[in-house]
């Protein structure tokens, strides 16, 4: 193995913790909205399969929050236990955000706790619809928050550093840095946007496996109608975030498109690989839509890597995490599309086995989009843990034991991964939908007696 | 008052709330599975959950807000805290991971798993005690500062007897305060069986509980005199404090007026630890770092404060409708909604 080095056993702690707390932190933001919007149909048609859904989404999310909870509060921690000098510096300008994300956390699990436990005390289920709506606010006003710290990382701004000493310090211009639009918004629209495929993918799961009830044809629909809206929402202000890179951070731009020398009418490299002397072999070119990427010009000039100096570029390894990251984008983009087209026309069906099956995929590989995509963010910014400020080396702790809670860690992910897998099976599989409908009804009978 | 006191003050405040509600969840835990191995289960189990499913993700937010507080008002806290307290405070976050989950798993998942049962109740007691590494290293002498480079002397903790007297002290102290609110809570739901095992479980506890403050007082005099003199400067604090727990004792003891005894149960804790808070003052880490230079800068402190007083204006209201619909709802106490 590795010798004992700080820096790189935090470097791969801090990953380990966020690759597996995002994967249910995006279910923790996105699924509410759907819930709420499931609750919302129900109550307007008055139609009981969508407040079964409401109930049973809320039931599985409520393991998926539990997680999400305890692995953000490591993280949370682990900022400071990890990186106490980043956090030193950075908690000057950056606390405030940070601070407000506890809050609106708070807020989320308030009404997520009166939400799950008030489900028969209301007799207008109107109140009890309205109870979700803080816990909706609540969910992505955390992503919001955290995001604009992130953000701050990439373009610092609202402080001078003299001496070693920062000062002049703008809380509010911290947090409305360069990077803060485009990175709200194209988490919000992906968590969104996942969320959808991911509950579409286990509506379809079961269509698949024989279920005929209506009960999982209106899930599959009432998932992949938002799906697409999100998914065109996340591909645009994907689009938005390569104009940001070019303008702000040009070495995350050059080193994801393997672009190496300054040029005009810049080509846009899918895949491929580089030899020894970084030229790209296989790979297949667009001509032209690189420099559109980056300034929606065709003959624009875009900058190459070759500018920088070579000790903050970036790896170049992030290129497969973007070109990974867009084509499951635009790919499911284009399953939530022909979903619905099949959907529309009256004489094909959308229930046919093949599109089921990548439906079925659909929710995996968002959340694997999830992973890359942040991969390629966070490791796109490498050497700088605040960039152009601090370099993550100098941010670490100095601290010994850093492998071994390493290990400790890895091994808690994974016990978390197993059981919550293995309760969420259950808890469906012992209380399946037909079931369950059964039992509403008659409870319902009895009611009207 | 100056921004730093405001500052302390504040998160002090949201460390005792977390002191009080996460006591009764830590101490719920353990009963529960105590009373399990007992045979007594069936007694207070249904009480405890009812309690707990609404209120556990809010009582982890408590301390969510206590760190990230604290490195926003006081930056230095992250690099002293945060290097020393590397592997303590990853326990801590082991332990209430599988907590938290593990409750999620039990309640909402698999019913009735033993397994999840046991891990639930014994982190109920280790939680509290990796806690009080932060309380003990507050104290001083247990940190090495050298070039910048700072070390946690295990081995002075671990052979501390002071640091010992405070894990005893949080131990007894979850159980005691758990036991009398849960002496309430089961009273007020008319359960009269449930009651009755709860009552003797905060008998049972609170002398323990009395005891350990008198030997962390003790001990604290060896390790910290400068401390310990502070504390005797406010010393009607802590007699107030010990009147507190005689009353709630005696309350119980009499079958009366469970509310009012665990009122009396949070002033005992309140007084005791904002006495020891302001006998700490100035220090966060003696003789390390005082509240003055561990501050943040003037602009952040006022733009925190500001964030602070509208989080409140948001959280109080949904706190209040959440105790309104649980907590103080007699139907739902009572199991009938």
């Amino acid at each position: 193995m590795f010798t004992y080095n700080a820096v790189l056993y935090s470097r791969i702690l801090t990953e380990v913790t966020l690759a597996f707390h995002i994967l249910f932190a995006t279910i923790g933001v996105g699924v509410p909205l759907l819930i709420a919007l499931a609750q919302w149909i129900g109550i307007k048609r008055n139609d009981p399969h969508y407040i079964l859904l409401a109930r049973r989404w809320t039931r599985g999310f409520v393991i998926t929050v539990a997680v999400g909870v305890v692995t953000g509060t490591a993280i949370g921690l682990q900022l400071s236990l990890l990186w106490p000098n980043f956090m030193e510096l950075a908690g000057q300008v950056i606390s405030l955000p940070l601070f407000l994300e506890t809050f609106a956390f708070f807020f989320e699990a308030i009404f997520l706790g009166i939400y799950l436990y008030t489900w028969d005390r209301f007799k207008n289920q109107m109140k009890h619809f309205l109870l979700l709506i803080p816990v909706v606010i609540g969910s992505s006003a955390s992503a919001l928050f955290i995001t604009i710290v992130n953000a701050f990382m990439n373009t610092p701004q609202g402080f001078e550093l003299k001496d070693g000493v920062i000062v002049s310090i703008q809380p509010l211009v911290a947090m409305f840095n360069p990077a803060m639009p485009t990175k709200v918004g194209h988490v919000l629209a992906s968590a969104y946007m996942t969320s959808a495929f991911v509950l579409a993918s286990i509506a379809a799961y079961r269509i698949l496996r024989g279920s005929k009830h209506v009960y999982h044809k209106k899930a599959l629909h009432i998932t992949l109608v938002p799906a697409l809206v999100f998914s065109l929402a996340t591909a645009i202000i994907g689009d938005f975030s390569g104009k940001f890179l070019a303008e702000y951070q040009p070495e995350k731009l050059a080193a994801a498109e393997w672009h190496f020398e300054t040029s005009e009418k810049a080509p846009l490299v899918l895949f491929g690989s580089l030899d020894e002397n970084n030229k790209v072999k296989n790979g297949i070119t667009i001509p032209y839509a690189l420099s559109i990427l980056a300034h929606n010009n065709p003959n624009a000039e875009v900058v190459g890597l070759n500018e920088f100096p070579a000790d903050e570029l970036p790896p170049l390894y992030i290129h497969y995490f973007f070109d990974l990251m867009v084509t499951i984008g635009v790919l499911l983009t284009v399953v939530a599309f022909i979903y619905l087209i099949l959907h529309k026309r009256r004489k094909s069906t959308p229930y046919r086995k093949s599109l089921l099956v990548t439906i079925v995929l659909s929710g995996p590989l968002a959340l694997l989009a999830i992973e890359l995509g942040w991969i390629f963010a966070e490791v796109g910014r490498q050497p700088w843990i605040l960039r152009g400020y601090m370099k993550t080396s100098t941010g670490a702790t100095t601290a010994d034991y850093v492998d071994i809670l390493l290990i400790c860690f890895i091994a808690l992910y994974a016990l978390l991964a197993i059981v919550s897998t293995i309760v969420l099976r259950k808890m469906f599989k012992n209380n399946p939908v037909e079931q369950e409908f059964e039992q509403m009804n008659s409870a319902q009978e009895v009611n009207n007696l | 008052m100056t921004l730093e006191l405001v500052g302390i003050s504040v998160l002090w405040l949201f460390l005792f709330g977390y002191v009080i509600i996460g006591s009764i969840d830590f101490g719920a835990g353990f009963f529960s599975t105590y009373s399990d191995w007992a045979g007594k289960k069936h007694l207070i189990h249904k009480i405890i959950q009812r309690y707990l499913s609404p209120v556990w993700e809010v009582t982890n937010v408590f301390l969510v807000f206590f760190f990230v507080g604290i490195v926003g008002f006081f930056p230095k806290t992250a690099y002293y805290y945060g290097t020393a307290l590397l592997v303590p405070a990853s326990i801590s976050i082991i332990l209430l991971a599988i907590r938290g989950s593990y409750y999620a798993f039990g309640t909402y998942g698999v019913k009735d798993n033993k397994w999840y049962a046991f891990f639930y109740g014994m982190t109920g007691i280790f939680i509290p005690a990796s806690f009080t590494t932060v309380l003990t290293i507050s104290e001083g002498g247990f940190i090495d500062i050298q070039d910048n480079r700072i070390t946690l002397l295990y081995g002075e903790l671990l052979r501390s007897p002071y640091s010992w007297g405070v894990v005893l002290l949080a131990i007894v102290s979850v159980l005691f305060i758990s036991a009398s609110f849960l002496t309430y809570y089961a009273h007020a739901a008319g359960d009269e069986k449930a009651t009755r095992l709860l009552r003797m479980y905060s008998l049972l506890w609170s002398f323990p509980s009395i005891l350990a403050a008198f030997a962390v007082m003790f001990t604290l005099k060896g390790h910290n005199p400068v401390h310990f003199s502070k504390m005797l400067d406010i010393g009607w604090v802590f007699v107030l404090s010990a009147l507190f727990f005689a009353g709630a004792v005696y309350l119980i003891y009499k079958k009366s007026q469970y509310g009012t005894a665990f009122v009396l149960v949070v002033l005992q804790y309140g007084f005791a630890f904002f006495g020891y808070g302001f006998s700490h003052y100035p220090y966060l880490l003696y003789p390390h770092l005082t509240i003055y230079d561990g501050f943040t800068n003037p602009t952040m402190a006022i733009a925190l404060i500001i964030a602070f007083i509208a989080g409140l204006l948001l959280l109080l209201p949904s706190l209040y409708l959440l105790m309104r619909l649980f907590l103080f709802n007699k139907k739902y106490v009572k199991g009938e909604i």
